[in-house]
């Protein structure tokens, strides 16, 4: 079992929790890991990524190879198809449908959608509305880790354990709101997928 | 369970359970987290582990010599780059030898991902003529770390530890092992090697080449360095560092098919690469950064065709390499792989919103708008993204402390506006000598210093700057009259404007410290700096 998971979005916007979620569940299942991110000059409002690549096997390659993601998991849909070069013939792309327009030459949203429903595993979902919506628009990371769930290794109780483990020294009110709003997350794409099957 | 760590943290963590008893650097992307996981480790506190940050690279290097010098083992950090301005203590101290043990931790940014060049440290590493480590994983850059300290300390001699951005800013679960005592202080038998007056420094010298056969024996029973051969006349690898993981991700279970060398201790293991030569009807080479193992490879052998690499064109010259790479020049299957759809737009990086250097820059574009014979010369930090759209202010950023000496060069040259624009820990690592260039020939330039009271560009470490600059200004020569102050608002715009017109008018050195803070620096750090600022003035 091998699972090579994107994580792309705008530098600032957090995809680094989601990174420590995977990490820390994985670790607690006892599975190797890796997971690249970037430092630097990127982080100040520019296009921003994280490889996270999950096995029971040692695993060599920080990066993944072109074609081998099972899934992509963005904060930002523009910065989804950033990647798209990576993403397995079957595999998953998932994302917020909120646009962070800090460009003077930011594409058409709809446009962007387009190119993501070619692909048939998607999920769009708005994420940053969820989020706000129960309370804490800071959690849409955990909405959207929420919705990918059912594409990860990692069962969902070590996720929601490393959710607690991460959040915990903030407040439990915090812990909490993160924990909703995985569920939310999960429970919006449940409906998204059943909709897109039944089309 | 293990713990998991960034490239950087795990090799931090291996030099404190080396014995570490100082580390010493300046910070710059991608060796920034090492020193930044020290200064956060509660047992190096408890062990009182010295890990303030330096003024810059030479003056770290320097003080990591002193240490050693008195017998305990201490550790320097840079970004690649830095290596050049601590390159003479480099050079000189792997002459004089060391004491304690002393390694060299470089971190290269092949690719450039934050740098203005990529270049490969293992060069430095060849230059002095020093044992080179490179490690290809996480675990290995802990491993590593405790057996630099101890060849270092048996060789006498500084090791050079590489790092590249990808092994640097990458995860991975790391098994610890037992810690080392801290060394006492033990002063140097014989302090002469210390003194590199030529007399001695010819001694030392003579002493360093004759090392050189000792340090290819370690490299070749170097249980990081590994040789595997497989089938006879097949293809041969020689995998560097972090390249040894993209060849072994791409050969997984196939591994009996191909000879590996895996090389992580330079000087090369000569008997190795011989062996694998032999063995082999092509040798691939695959490494991070310039071509380093595959020049010396043509060194070595007359039958260049044999040996394939970046110089023979199979792989790319420049930036780094990623596992789809390496899997095309082992003639591997191709994925098919969808392109970047066209409605993607790039995204490069930007000023913070609320940055005071956006305000800054609006501030000289509009001043300079209306003159003729001008050009702003940048430097390096948050501020040179103001070479980019849709600001445009600067036209020239090269290396850490150039704005200043460029604006002389060019106001000597004739220019009549020559303008440099600095930051306030660029000011103090490289700027403050270049300005006493300038004030010695009262030269007219007009020098820009944005002080956001930090290092901003890595992530907001504190700035040596802080609450010194005017005192500084001062004591180079800089005249008081003409030592200006403003704060970047846009509210005081119009009076920025004039300011900075009439200090181009005066045909002599002047100085205008800009100051408003970093947006990034927590309340913590504000208050920090205000009661440093309250108790320098
Ligand atoms: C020789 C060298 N050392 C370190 C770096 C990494 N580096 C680039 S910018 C920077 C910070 C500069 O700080 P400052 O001048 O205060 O500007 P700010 O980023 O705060 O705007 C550093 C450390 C470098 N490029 N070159
Ligand atoms: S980090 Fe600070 S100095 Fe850098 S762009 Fe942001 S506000 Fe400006």
């Amino acid at each position: 079992m091998k699972t090579n998971i994107i994580l792309s979005g705008v530098g600032g916007q957090g995809i680094l929790t989601i990174a420590a979620v995977l990490d820390t569940a994985a670790l607690s299942e006892n599975l190797f890991i890796k997971q690249s991110e970037v430092h630097g000059m990127s982080q100040r409002g520019g296009a921003v990524q994280s490889h996270v690549r999950i096995s029971d096997k040692e695993i060599f390659s920080d990066l993944i190879p072109e074609g081998k993601a099972d899934l992509i998991l963005s904060v930002e849909p523009m910065e989804l198809l950033r990647y798209l070069p990576f993403l397995k013939e079957d595999g998953w792309l998932v994302t917020d449908s909120e646009p962070f327009v800090n460009t003077n030459n930011y594409p058409d949203k709809n446009d962007l959608f387009d190119q993501i429903k070619k692909h048939p595993n998607n999920i769009i979902i708005n994420a940053t509305e969820i989020a706000k919506s129960i309370g804490n628009s800071k959690a849409a990371n955990m909405v959207l880790l929420g919705a990918a769930s059912a594409t990860l290794p990692l069962s969902e109780e070590s996720l929601l354990a490393a959710i607690t483990e991460l959040f915990q020294h903030k407040s439990e009110r915090i812990t909490n709101l993160n924990r909703e709003a995985f569920f939310e997350g999960k429970k919006v794409a449940e409906d998204f997928t059943n909709l897109a099957t039944k089309k | 369970m293990k713990s998991l760590l960034l490239g950087n943290e795990a090799l931090a963590q291996g030099s404190i359970d080396a014995g570490l008893s100082g580390v010493y650097a300046y910070p710059g992307t991608p060796s920034t987290e090492i020193t930044e996981y020290i200064q956060k480790s509660k047992l190096a506190k408890e062990l009182k582990i010295h890990t303030t940050w330096s003024v810059n690279e030479k003056t770290a290097m320097e003080a990591a010599l002193g240490m050693s010098y008195v017998g305990k083992r201490s550790m320097v950090v840079m970004k690649h780059v830095g290596l050049n301005v601590a390159s003479d203590v480099f050079m000189n101290m792997a002459v004089s030898g060391i004491n304690g043990g002393l390694v060299v931790v470089v971190a290269d940014d092949p690719s450039m991902h934050s740098s203005q060049n990529e270049q490969d440290s293992r060069f430095y590493g060849k230059f002095a003529m020093i044992p080179t480590l490179e490690p290809s994983n996480q675990q290995e850059a802990y491993d590593l770390m405790l057996y630099a300290f101890d060849l270092s300390e048996e060789l006498k001699l500084p090791v050079l530890l590489r790092m590249v951005t990808r092994l640097s800013h990458s995860r991975a679960g790391i098994n610890v092992k037992e810690r080392h005592h801290q060394n006492e202080i033990n002063l140097p038998l014989d302090t002469s090697r210390f003194a590199l007056l030529p007399m001695n420094a010819r001694r030392q010298f003579d002493l360093l080449v004759n090392k050189q056969g000792t340090l290819i024996e370690l490299s070749e029973k170097s249980e990081f360095n590994k040789l595997k051969l497989g089938d006879q006349n097949g293809i041969g690898i020689i995998a560097c560092g972090i390249a040894y993981n993209y060849v072994m991700e791409n050969i997984g279970e196939d591994e009996s098919s191909y000879s590996i060398l895996k090389v992580s201790q330079y000087p090369l293991p000569r008997e190795k690469v011989m062996a694998l030569y032999q063995h082999c009807d092509k040798i691939l080479v695959i490494e991070e950064g310039y071509p380093v193992v595959e020049e010396l490879l043509h060194n070595y052998f007359d039958e260049n065709d044999k040996i394939k690499g970046k110089l023979s064109g199979d792989l790319p010259r420049t930036g780094e390499l990623n596992p789809t790479i390496v899997g095309k020049i082992l003639g591997l299957k191709e994925e098919s792989v969808k392109p970047i759809p066209s409605v993607v737009t790039p995204r490069p990086p930007q000023l913070c919103e609320g940055c005071g250097h956006t305000d800054l820059f609006n501030t000289i574009n509009e001043v300079v708008a209306d003159l003729e014979n001008k050009s702003v010369f940048g430097d390096i930090g948050c501020y040179a993204l103001g070479a980019l759209p849709p600001l445009n202010t600067i036209n020239a950023l090269i290396d850490m402390g150039a704005s200043i000496t460029m604006a002389k060069g060019a106001a000597d040259a004739g220019l009549e506006n020559a303008i440099a624009v600095i930051g306030d820990s660029t000011f103090t690592h490289s700027g403050m000598t270049g300005l006493l260039d300038a004030v010695y020939e009262n030269s007219p330039i007009t020098v820009i210093i944005s002080d956001n009271s930090a290092i901003a560009m890595t992530g907001a470490q504190e700035s040596t700057a802080v609450g010194r600059l005017h005192k500084i200004c001062l004591g180079i020569g800089v005249q008081p009259e003409h030592l200006k102050t403003m704060v970047p608002l846009k509210k005081n715009h119009g009076q920025n404007v004039e300011v900075l017109q009439n200090e181009l008018k005066y045909k002599g050195v002047s100085v205008i410290i800009s100051e408003r803070p970093c947006v990034r620096l927590s309340r913590e750090q504000k208050k920090e700096i205000k009661a440093k600022i309250e108790s320098l003035n």
